[in-house]
């Protein structure tokens, strides 16, 4: 192997997601004689972005004054908030809207549109962008800092020879390095194993969300109208419920979360999505539409609790690298944001890592994750008790005392002996898409077959022994791409990983019991191409 | 009135069955029909197309340098012959979509690729975006029309007729600048997947590469090309190269036969041209069902040898 | 000898193509635009020449609005030594792309015009043969395999019953297809070298070329999904059914 290519700058920035660009934006604006470069696996900028997405605006109004004038492509102000509680049997409850989630003078975005949009802001600061290009590995100096990236090699076959196309990923040397990689991020996992950064905090914990962007029939999209739902079809002891963001065309953006701290082991969070879509309420507005694009990503859902150390000899992390969303809020970009735009202050004040970590928990984003620390935490004894605490947290703004401890989902899982799960009341489901090969359709996902297994599984005996009889195998249920089969039986039982259909969504990284899947990148470029999510 | 020119496809003894089609999509539009047999020797091939149902005229260039479809030679000749009519139509093969666009822009014309539908003597339907799209194209009443059609959407017109054959010379030399070296057929035992009439493919369910063998012998009992599904490849019951489907080839045989396949939209979007459909499922519920000609609810384990003893 | 390579700017073949409900067009809002796979193995096999030292320049050239630069862009980040953008804000059909990639060749002295046998958005393959009629130059269409040998190219051609030899004269046009090669990917270095790289733009009229042509493009529609068929009981019945629909 020859000794690889290196191109340098002062600043890398890996992930061009909200807190990276937001950053690299930042840092031009402050600095403009820094060397910027932004790295993004997705084919393009926006193609993995994956999000509601209701924001705040006061980051961009901050950031790019006037935004206003030129908005992203998809930007239509919330007109008004509903929450329902669903039944089972097609019942339904209002709620009252919790301060938290009252959305006035908020817009409905396409994230991932709203990055595209970002990135060309920051390429007119000349920060260079390349999309299509995956950080497969940290780059370490001799006194063990991080001193940049690697970009992963292409052109590898399925047993990891070079094909004529080879191609030896480079080496970004930079002083600084920015890990804007989103939830559960393979760089940032190692990296918070390597310098101990969750040493002080609880386990990060998180959430599957799945989306679907649908056109409606004319007439049922109320554009501005923002719904989000609780209740069926969860039963009471899964934390979760869905958003329904209606856009302007006809559009709707619908989406399901539940929390990756469920206990059921033969639980299906797609299925559950898609049950969702049939009560009648949910039903009425899609019927006769169709689906524009699909997706899944894990969310982080720590908060303050589980907030790791963001800083590290040469590297911060930040947005939801380091885990910056606001439950309570169904909110994380305006976080995301703030996050990278603090970092870039940071850095273009002292041009060191050292510091931010302090900065961090000393602004505005941790004081917000701090009044609602206790929220998501009350759900873990079920829906009601939930319901109750945190509208207590909520009226006294998280000033009690007390702070509940978070803990790891992986661990949640219970065995398929020792658990019953309650009747949910599921239906017969008839609209689109049928299972999860047909919305892994939608999702525009595509990766060359011919690489290295992206999915690495450190102990494949687990699967076929302990994992068949503990658990029943929970990777051909949580993945929401279908990723994970089980094939054969008896001594014929194999693990079928079906990587290609996989849509980076990173829970079987987490959920996994075993904690045996290792989620890394594939080849730049791989991955969904999510359009307007 | 439409007066229509057919260029006749053909290897120097046979009629090439894309005439036939092509002479279908013709008699849509209505007209007089005229066709172009060039060559060299084409008596015989002259005779298949005037016998053909609905053709007024057979006209013949024959000439050395015309023996193979070397474009440059033929376009010449095809202008000098397009004088007085509407319309100049050939097929979609390879043949016609070589020969055609030069032909079009000699007449200054753009052409109209794979009509699948004829609106009216000008304007036609014809896919796009690889079939995802169809448009309406309408070609100006000052030019000509040139066009080919997409041979998956017309059936061969019928015989019975009996044209005039006449036959004209050739108008120009051989093109200096272009010779033909030579044809390798493809095929061996088992034609090429990608070009089959008739494809036989097996999915997940055939469960191991040795009983993949199934799918093989079948395929070439009856003179088929092989397909798998993803599934299949992934597991390494077949190789890569035989994957149908999105990330794999799309093919559009007359008859492909889905052997244990689910039918998953990926593997559905590979075959969505093809003509019949044929599927045999243990799952009454598969998706394939919904997309194939015929259904048969079974074991493939004892279908396929069933159909083979059948066919004998 | 130069070599001039044809790029169009098309949705990236990656996307689900969806029809517009008014039927105006395909919904291409926030979708990826890429190069044309096609004319990226034509840039390749142009790149491939060059490197083995028969063609000393290879030009990309793409017809459209600025948009087109993006793409003209990632040809010259693959290799290609300078960029020509044909500016025109009205979509062109195939023959006035090859009238005016045509003065390109006059105004270069190009010997080999390399192009993808076909768009992926209209499917219309016919810019080659157009270019290689008005120019009254050889035409070699779906290359499979191009042996440059002084003056000619000798050029395999997958047609429908197997593989087609033929030699031509240069200058010559060639439409290449799936199986001559794979493109390289990009290096990442080489995208920053592609933006110090000459990017010429002409406009149409400075060619001397009209935006006409004799097509009117009527509204688009989805293609009718298949219809589900019958269900037989056995193997028997099946093959009857095939005999019936002469099938087999």
């Amino acid at each position: 192997m020859s000794e690889r290519e290196i191109m340098e700058y002062d600043v890398i920035v890996v992930g061009a997601g909200p807190s990276g660009l937001s950053c690299a934006i930042r840092l031009k604006q402050k600095k403009p004689e820094l060397t910027v470069a932004v790295i993004e696996k997705g084919a393009e900028v926006g193609a993995h972005i994956l999000s509601g997405a209701v924001i705040e605006p006061e980051p961009l109004d901050e950031l790019l004054p006037g935004w206003k004038d030129a908005p992203p492509p998809v930007c239509i102000p919330v007109e008004r908030d509903e929450i329902w509680l669903l039944r089972p049997g097609g019942k339904r409850l209002r709620l009252p809207t919790p301060p938290q989630q009252k959305n006035h003078g908020n817009y409905i975005v396409s994230l991932g549109a709203m990055c595209a949009w970002l990135a060309e802001k920051a390429e007119a600061l000349e920060v260079d962008i390349f999309p299509g290009y995956a950080a497969a590995d940290i780059r370490y100096t001799a006194d063990g800092a991080v001193g940049g990236i690697i970009v992963g090699d292409m052109g590898v076959d399925r047993d990891g020879q070079p094909k004529d196309t080879y191609m030896q990923g480079i080496e970004i040397h930079a002083p600084l390095t920015l890990i804007s990689e989103g939830v559960r991020g393979h760089l940032a996992k190692r990296l918070i194993a390597r310098y101990d950064l969750a040493a002080d905090c609880d386990p990060q914990t998180y959430g599957i969300g799945m989306k679907e962007l649908w056109r409606v029939q004319p007439g049922k999209a109320q554009p501005g109208l923002v719904q989000h739902t609780a209740g069926w079809p969860l039963d009471s002891r899964i934390y979760g419920g869905s958003f329904i963001y209606h856009l302007d065309k006809d559009r709707i953006a619908i989406g399901f979360v539940c929390g990756l701290d469920y206990q059921d082991p033969e639980f299906k969070p797609f299925e559950a999505f898609q049950q969702m879509k049939h009560h009648p309420m949910v039903r009425e507005m899609l019927e006769g539409g169709e689906i524009l694009s699909s997706g899944a990503r894990a969310i982080s859902e720590g908060g303050y609790q589980s907030l790791p150390k963001c800083e590290m000899p040469g590297a911060l992390l930040i947005g939801d690298s380091a885990g910056t969303l606001n439950v309570p809020k169904i909110k994380g970009v305006h976080q995301a944001m703030k996050c990278g735009m603090l970092a870039a202050d940071h850095l273009a004040e002292t041009g060191a890592a050292e510091g931010f970590d302090a900065k961090l928990r000393d602004s505005e984003i941790v004081r917000e994750l701090h009044r609602v620390r206790n929220i998501r935490p009350a759900f873990y004894k079920g829906f009601w008790r939930g319901f109750i605490r945190a509208a207590i947290e909520t009226v006294t703004l998280g000033k009690l005392p007390l702070t509940t401890a978070v803990h790891a989902d992986d661990s949640a899982l219970k065995k398929v002996d020792e658990y019953s799960a309650p009747e949910r009341h599921w239906v017969e489901r008839d609209l689109p898409p049928r299972d999860r090969l047909a919305s892994v359709y939608f999702a525009t996902t595509e990766h060359d077959e011919d690489q290295p297994v992206h999915l690495q599984i450190i102990d494949p005996e687990v699967c076929t022994t302990r994992c068949v009889t503990e658990y029943n195998n929970p990777c051909t249920r949580f993945c929401p791409a279908q990723v994970y089969e089980m094939t054969g039986e008896g001594d014929q039982m194999a693990l079928q990983i079906n990587a290609a259909n996989c849509v980076h969504c990173k829970t079987c990284d987490i959920k996994d019991p075993y904690q045996v899947i290792n989620w890394v990148t594939p080849e730049g470029g791989c991955g969904p191409m999510y359009q307007n999510m | 009135m439409n007066t229509i020119l057919i260029i006749a496809e053909h290897d120097g003894r046979e009629l090439n069955a894309a005439t036939a089609k092509t002479l279908s999509c013709a008699g849509e539009i209505g007209g007089t029909i005229d066709i172009a047999v060039l060559g060299h020797g084409v008596a015989e091939v002259a005779a298949q197309a005037a016998a053909l149902d609905g053709v007024s005229r057979v006209v013949t260039v024959d000439a050395e340098h015309l023996a193979k479809p070397l474009a440059a030679n033929w376009a010449t000749e095809t202008v000098a012959l397009a004088g007085d009519y509407s319309h100049v139509i050939g097929p979609s093969t390879t043949f016609g979509r070589d020969l055609m666009p030069r032909i079009a822009a000699l007449l200054g014309a753009n052409q109209v690729s794979d009509i699948m539908a004829v609106s009216g003597p000008r304007t036609f339907k014809r896919p796009v975006y690889a079939g995802n799209a169809i448009v309406e194209v309408t070609v100006a009443e000052e030019s000509k029309v040139v066009a080919t059609a997409r041979a998956a959407s017309w059936k061969a017109a019928g015989g019975g007729g009996s044209a005039a054959i006449e036959s004209k010379p050739a108008v120009a030399g051989p093109a200096e600048h272009t010779r033909y070296i030579g044809l390798e057929i493809e095929g061996g035992e088992r034609p090429d997947l990608q070009s089959a009439a008739r494809v036989v493919a097996g999915g997940r369910a055939l469960a191991s590469e040795d009983q993949f063998a199934l799918i093989y012998d079948f395929a070439d009992k009856i003179g088929a090309g092989v397909g798998g599904t993803r599934a299949a490849v992934d597991a390494g019951y077949c190789p890569n190269d035989m994957q149908v489907g999105q990330t794999g080839k799309i093919i559009a045989p007359d008859l492909y036969f889905a052997f244990g396949i689910s039918g998953a939209i990926q593997h559905v979007t590979g075959i969505k041209d093809a003509g019949t459909i044929v599927a045999v499922n243990k799952d009454p519920e598969a998706p394939i069902f919904e997309v194939a000609d015929i259904g048969l609810v079974g074991d493939l384990f004892t279908v396929i040898p069933e159909l083979e003893s059948l066919l004998g | 000898m130069k070599i001039l390579v044809g790029i169009k700017r098309v949705v990236d073949y990656n996307v689900r193509v969806r029809v517009l409900p008014d039927g105006s067009g395909v919904d291409i809002d926030g979708v990826k635009m890429s190069v044309n796979p096609f004319d990226e193995i034509a840039l390749e096999e142009a790149l491939r020449i060059r490197e083995a030292g028969n063609a000393d320049e290879v030009i990309v050239v793409s017809a459209g609005g600025d948009e087109v630069q993006q793409q003209l862009r990632t040809g010259l980040a693959m290799g290609a030594d300078r960029a020509i953008q044909v500016k025109t804000g009205e979509p062109l059909q195939p023959l006035s792309v090859a009238r005016a990639f045509l003065k390109v060749v006059e105004r270069e002295g190009v010997e080999l015009v390399l192009l993808g046998k076909q768009a992926i958005d209209d499917d219309n393959s016919q810019t080659a043969q157009m270019m290689a009629a008005l120019w009254d130059r050889p035409q070699a269409t779906f290359a499979s395999e191009v042996k440059l040998d002084g003056g000619k190219a000798i050029v395999t051609r997958e047609v429908d019953v197997g593989l087609e030899t033929i030699e031509v004269d240069l200058p010559a046009v060639v439409s290449v297809d799936l199986r001559l090669n794979e493109p390289r990917f990009v290096k990442l270095p080489d995208i920053m070298k592609a933006k110090r790289k000459p990017l010429e733009t002409v406009s149409l009229e400075d060619l001397g070329v009209a935006v006409e042509g004799n097509l009117e493009i009527g509204s688009y529609e989805p293609p009718q999904p298949r219809e589900k068929g019958i269900m037989v009981e056995d193997a028997a019945q099946l093959v009857g059914e095939l005999k019936n629909r002469g099938l087999l």
